[in-house]
């Protein structure tokens, strides 16, 4: 799929994204601190994340695992051999003065993540340059309100192992970088790699933009393409706000380039901030000397060699990715892909309840109708997770089975959930107190007999064809009997004038 | 009974039969430390009532008949750059003055373990950059043989206060010989162990792949004793060498028949005091008639050590001292006092006064003001000069040319050793080039001072261990000391080479001579 | 080699070091002595040699994610040139370094 150039849009955006996620591990990266999420300031650090003088650092086993497991899931070749090495720069929240990271032996590399448009198709299969584990840096906190005030540093987050993915410049609009995100974040939460918190700070992006602009009268479409000069947008705190950043700024850059016509080379690399109050970028100080990080091998760790045995065992432990799952799910529920799709996107726990439901209703679309309709539906309007959903499989598969039974209808079934989820009490007991028992077929009958002798006028609009006259019966004989089953009364009327 | 004499192996085993309680030989050392340190400055913090609580502790254990440590009752000195949660820690560096660290460092926790006395912290060249002890912020250590000239570098503290008899054993860290070229300089043993066989954690690195923790004593034996304590596997340094800790005091006997000892010609070239070649000369004579063979070996890139070195090892610490910055511990210079000060030199104070009129102008930031003045304020002049070649050598565009550069030709040093080893089991040769040279000799001319390292840098380089021992004095009653290096993890045979070598010669045994 | 004192100055920055106009013109010299003393092993040819950044063969050194105890606040703090019990206070600096 291509994304030309329009008329009104005279340009295309070239994005590359590079996204840090936080581990989900117990302790940092070096040191034995938790890393839960907001525990009061330095209340989880030591010695080591603290940057004390004669610390040393000791690498997490799970962290390097949990960062082989996410690069695995992206496709990318892990590295035989692989070294860490400080990047130096100072920054009060950086206690010691350099970063432990990668630099020219990253742990993986040569990756590829799909995204699928909303039609279903392939949108963009975006390339991965490389995958590394390093460690977060502290939190600064700064009342800009108070002007001159210190700023307060906490560094319980330094320390917190990272993955930093950086893209290839394949993604090409706003909105697909979106969606990239989104099977991102789903990805690396299903492998249980990271959760993915963004308002915890647990996934972060930045972003690389710029316009390639066909230049007219100089050979048409196969002249020369200007090139406008990379941004690098910061400080996107939401996947709404890089959608919002990068629309913004390939907006800013055609009107910078209708007015500078500045192309790439003649201008360095700029870092701008997105306002997200505001909706806009905003230039961020250049300062020259601090790219110079003087990498140089972390002489206080050593090495990692990962074999093909490792690699193997760490591909088996990884669960299905949702690429896979998706597939498998709509070919072995016999579902729409459409269903496959919504059910696998909400994440692991949600596929692992409806898999739980369809195995006891032993059939996928009715289990599928009931999660989208009725699951759904509700945990998105009540908030919380799956796992906290009072309303478990056994007894959406029980309303189920009884709808199937005949016992009462769909509707019905949907009153009875709903006094499930609200009381918390067993099927069968809200079954009873709403005095909802099965109508005999002899009762049935008899009702069905009844109201055909009191609507003869309806009787004769079935008999003249207009079969949807009869449901005028179905309303008066829910009145005289409300457990009564209206597909079953419907379809009794409809034998009976026949056999008239 | 005289504790103050005895060696450690005595002292310990006098302590444990009750010869003489542990409260009375803390004392005894307490009461010297208090007589020489004013002259000698060989400590920068002395804990006196810690010392003899800890002592009387072990005393009231031993009485109890409950177990005592390997060490128990032994006074020990600790170097300066290694943690201590009860004691300042300072590195020697106005950077760090008053710093407490909230942890002890894994040595200094098996000393502790072990029931040794630690009596106090030792003076040393600021963050070990020195080989003679005159860059410390708090004034320099005198050589107990001579108060004129210098201890050596950067362990002074550790090597005087041995030599002195302020402490029956001293801890001290070597990153280019700060363990041995002191040792050497002033009569004592000292041993930088093979890399990774000490934890450094807890050690204020200098450079990491460099810098290895020792003993500082009188003897091999003594060293010996220390080593048990202190080495070993520790999960906390990922440096940390997993194999087990020989019972060193145990392998010391075997004679030395058969040991083939490698002398380097290129040793004994320019710029090696003649009464220092005849010392070591003299000792490899001993050598062979105690049964080992002398052999010529071949290091080609030795010649390169001290260019590699100092290519290395002020990278990596350029980034070890980026952590002194003001920002969470350490020194901080008081806003808008000025920059660029440097306090006490009248004509730059001078100029801190006609700048104070744009006192922020030259920084883009407060916070960068206070970075930058906290560290020129905090650090003295050659841990700058490292830190600013450090960070010359591995910024952009330098990168190549020297410190990957040092790399490989620190590669082909380590090949040179392997290689000798290959036909000797250790090699000899002299400490330093020359005896105790006098204070203020050196101080204006770095790379003078920086040749002081030229025999003992390949084994940092390479992570070797090397030993160092008196052999002889000058005629002017200065201790001339010798190096063995031996292959990794060889500890057993350079200190039972040592022992064996102590056990026919007295040099080892002889006393500055000091008041009483 | 000589360094110029424009070199020295931006080292100055990089490393964070105030240097007074006496300062950049000693440690020129210096710095262009020192160089010139290592710049000697630009005679060895070291095409085929590769670099060796660590005396230790080892590899494979790891700690496994079970937590340890941390220091108090308190502790954490005690060398602290200025904070408000909780926090480390520098100056005024705006956002995170963003650990990139």
């Amino acid at each position: 799929m291509t994304t030309q150039p329009t008329a009104a849009e005279p340009f295309t955006t070239i994005i590359g994204l590079e996204v840090h996620v936080q581990l989900q591990t117990k302790t940092k990266l070096f040191c034995g601190c938790s890393t839960t999420f907001g525990a009061a300031p330095n209340t989880q650090v030591c010695p080591t994340c603290l940057g004390l003088p004669g610390s040393l650092p000791v690498m997490n086993r799970h962290a390097f695992d949990l960062a082989v497991r996410a690069a695995l899931a992206l496709d990318c070749t892990i590295a035989p051999f692989t070294k860490w090495d400080r990047k130096n720069y100072f920054y009060p929240d950086l206690p010691k003065g350099y970063q432990i990271s990668q630099y020219d032996l990253p742990f993986s590399s040569d990756g590829r993540l799909e995204v699928i448009d909303p039609k279903g198709a392939l949108w963009r299969d975006v390339r991965i340059i490389r995958v590394h584990l390093e460690e977060d840096a502290g939190k600064s906190m700064h009342d800009e309100a108070a002007g001159t005030a210190d700023t307060r540093i906490d560094l319980n987050r330094a320390g917190t192992p990272l993955c930093e993915i950086v893209t290839q410049p394949d993604l090409r609009s706003p909105q697909e970088s979106r969606a990239w995100l989104n099977e991102l974040k789903l990805l690396l939460a299903y492998l249980g790699v990271s959760d993915c918190n963004m308002q915890e700070g647990s996934l972060r992006v930045d972003a690389n933009v710029n316009l390639h602009i066909p230049l007219a009268g100089e050979g048409g479409a196969d002249g020369r393409l200007a090139k406008t000069p990379i941004v690098e947008i910061k400080n996107m705190n939401s996947f709404r706000s890089v959608e919002r950043a990068l629309v913004y700024e390939a907006a800013r850059q055609w009107e910078e380039w209708q007015a500078t016509k500045a192309e790439m080379g003649n201008t360095p690399k700029q870092t701008r901030g997105w306002d997200d109050a505001a909706g806009v970028t905003r230039a961020q100080r250049h300062k020259e000397e601090s790219s110079d990080y003087r990498y140089f091998p972390e002489p206080d760790l050593v090495p990692v060699t990962v074999s093909e045995a490792d690699i193997a065992k760490a591909r088996a432990a990884m669960g299905d990715p949702p690429t896979v799952l998706r597939k498998a799910l709509a070919e072995k529920w016999r579902i729409p892909a459409y269903d496959a799709d919504v059910l696998v996107n909400q994440g692991r726990d949600l596929v692992d309840y409806f898999e739980d439901l369809a195995t006891r209703v032993g059939e996928g679309k009715v289990a599928s109708n009931w999660m989208q309709q009725d699951v759904l539906r509700t945990l998105n309007e009540r908030g919380g997770t799956i796992g906290e959903f009072p309303v478990r499989p056994e007894a959406v598969a029980d309303i189920i089975g009884r709808v199937t039974k005949g016992d009462f209808d769909t509707s019905r079934g949907r009153e009875i959930f709903a006094e499930v989820l609200a009381s918390g009490r067993p099927v069968a007991d809200v079954v009873a107190s709403m005095g909802i028992a099965a109508v005999s077929d002899d009762d049935l009958v008899s009702l069905c007999k009844e109201l055909l002798a009191a609507n003869p006028k309806i009787v004769a609009d079935v008999q003249g064809g207009k079969e949807q006259a009869a449901a005028g019966l179905i309303g008066q004989a829910r009145k005289k009997n409300p457990n009564v089953n209206p597909g079953k009364f419907r379809q009794m009327c409809l034998d009976l004038i026949r056999g008239m | 009974m005289q504790p103050l004499e005895l060696s450690a192996v005595d002292l310990v085993a006098a302590i444990r039969q009750g010869d003489i309680t542990a409260v009375q030989v803390a004392e005894k050392f307490l009461d010297r430390i208090d007589k020489l340190n004013g002259p000698i400055n060989a400590f920068l913090n002395v804990d006196r009532d810690r010392a003899l609580a800890r002592a009387a502790d072990i005393d009231a254990r031993r009485k109890a008949g409950k177990p005592i440590g390997p060490l128990a009752g032994l006074p020990v000195a600790v170097k300066d750059a290694l943690c201590t949660a009860d004691q300042p820690t300072t590195c020697a560096s106005k950077m760090l003055a008053g710093f407490r660290p909230p942890y002890d460092a894994e040595v200094v926790s098996r000393l502790r373990q072990a029931d040794a006395v630690i009596v106090g912290k030792t003076n040393m060249d600021e963050f070990a950059m020195g080989g003679s002890n005159e860059n410390s912020a708090f004034g320099p250590v005198k050589n107990p043989w001579d108060f004129t000239r210098a201890p050596g570098g950067s362990s002074g503290g550790s090597a005087a206060c041995v030599a002195a008899d302020m402490a029956t054993i001293a801890i001290g860290s070597d990153t280019g010989g700060s363990i041995r070229q002191p040792a050497g300089l002033c009569g004592i043993t000292g041993l930088k162990p093979t890399y990774g066989r000490v934890s450094r954690r807890g050690l204020v690195a200098f450079a990491s792949s460099l810098d290895q923790i020792g003993p500082m004593t009188r003897s091999a034996a003594d060293s010996a004793l220390v080593m048990e304590t202190i080495a070993g596997h520790d999960r906390g340094d990922a440096t940390s060498l997993a194999d087990a800790v020989p019972r060193y005091t145990s392998m010391l006997e075997q004679p030395l028949t058969g040991l083939r000892i490698g002398r380097v010609a290129e040793h004994f070239g320019a710029g090696l005091d003649p009464e220092v070649a005849r010392g070591v000369e003299e000792a490899f004579a001993a050598f062979k008639a105690a049964g080992a063979t002398i052999h010529d070996v071949k290091l080609p890139h030795a010649k390169y050590g001290i260019a590699t070195y100092y290519l290395v090892a002020p990278c990596e610490a350029s980034s070890n001292l980026a952590r002194y910055d003001g920002a969470h511990y350490g020194h901080r210079a008081e806003p808008g006092k000025g920059h660029r000060a440097e306090p006490g030199k009248g004509h730059r104070a001078e100029t801190t006064r006609g700048q104070r009129a744009e006192p922020t102008s030259e920084f883009e930031s407060p916070l960068v003001e206070m970075y930058c003045r906290s560290r020129a304020e905090g650090f003295g002049p050659e841990v700058k000069r490292r830190i600013m070649l450090g960070t010359y050598a591995l910024s952009s565009g330098y990168y190549d040319a020297y410190y990957a550069k040092a790399l490989r030709v620190r590669r082909l040093i380590r090949q040179d050793y392997i290689d000798a080893f290959q036909s000797v089991d250790l090699i000899g040769g002299p400490v330093s080039p020359t005896p105790a040279f006098p204070l203020g000799e050196k101080t204006n001319d770095p790379l003078a001072m920086y040749l002081v390292d030229m025999y003992t840098v390949g084994t940092n380089l390479a992570g070797i261990g090397g030993i160092s021992f008196p052999c002889g004095f000058t005629r002017g009653g200065l201790p001339i000391g010798f190096q063995l290096q031996g292959p990794a993890l060889s500890e057993p045979l350079l200190l039972r080479a040592v022992d064996r070598y102590q056990q026919l010669t007295d040099w080892h045994l002889r006393r500055p001579k000091l008041p009483a | 080699m000589a360094l110029s004192r424009q070199d020295v100055a931006k080292v100055g920055l990089l490393a964070r070091l105030a240097l007074s106009s006496d300062d950049l013109d000693r440690m020129t010299g210096e710095l262009s002595k020192i160089v010139g003393l290592v710049s000697q092993l630009e005679e060895i040819d070291t095409s085929a040699v590769a670099p060796l950044a660590h005396p230790l063969d080892t590899q494979n050194v790891f700690r496994d994610d079970v937590p340890a105890p941390s220091l108090t606040t308190a502790e954490a703090l005690q060398s602290s040139p200025r904070h408000d019990g909780s926090c480390f206070l520098v100056p005024a600096v705006l956002g995170d370094s963003g650990a990139a």
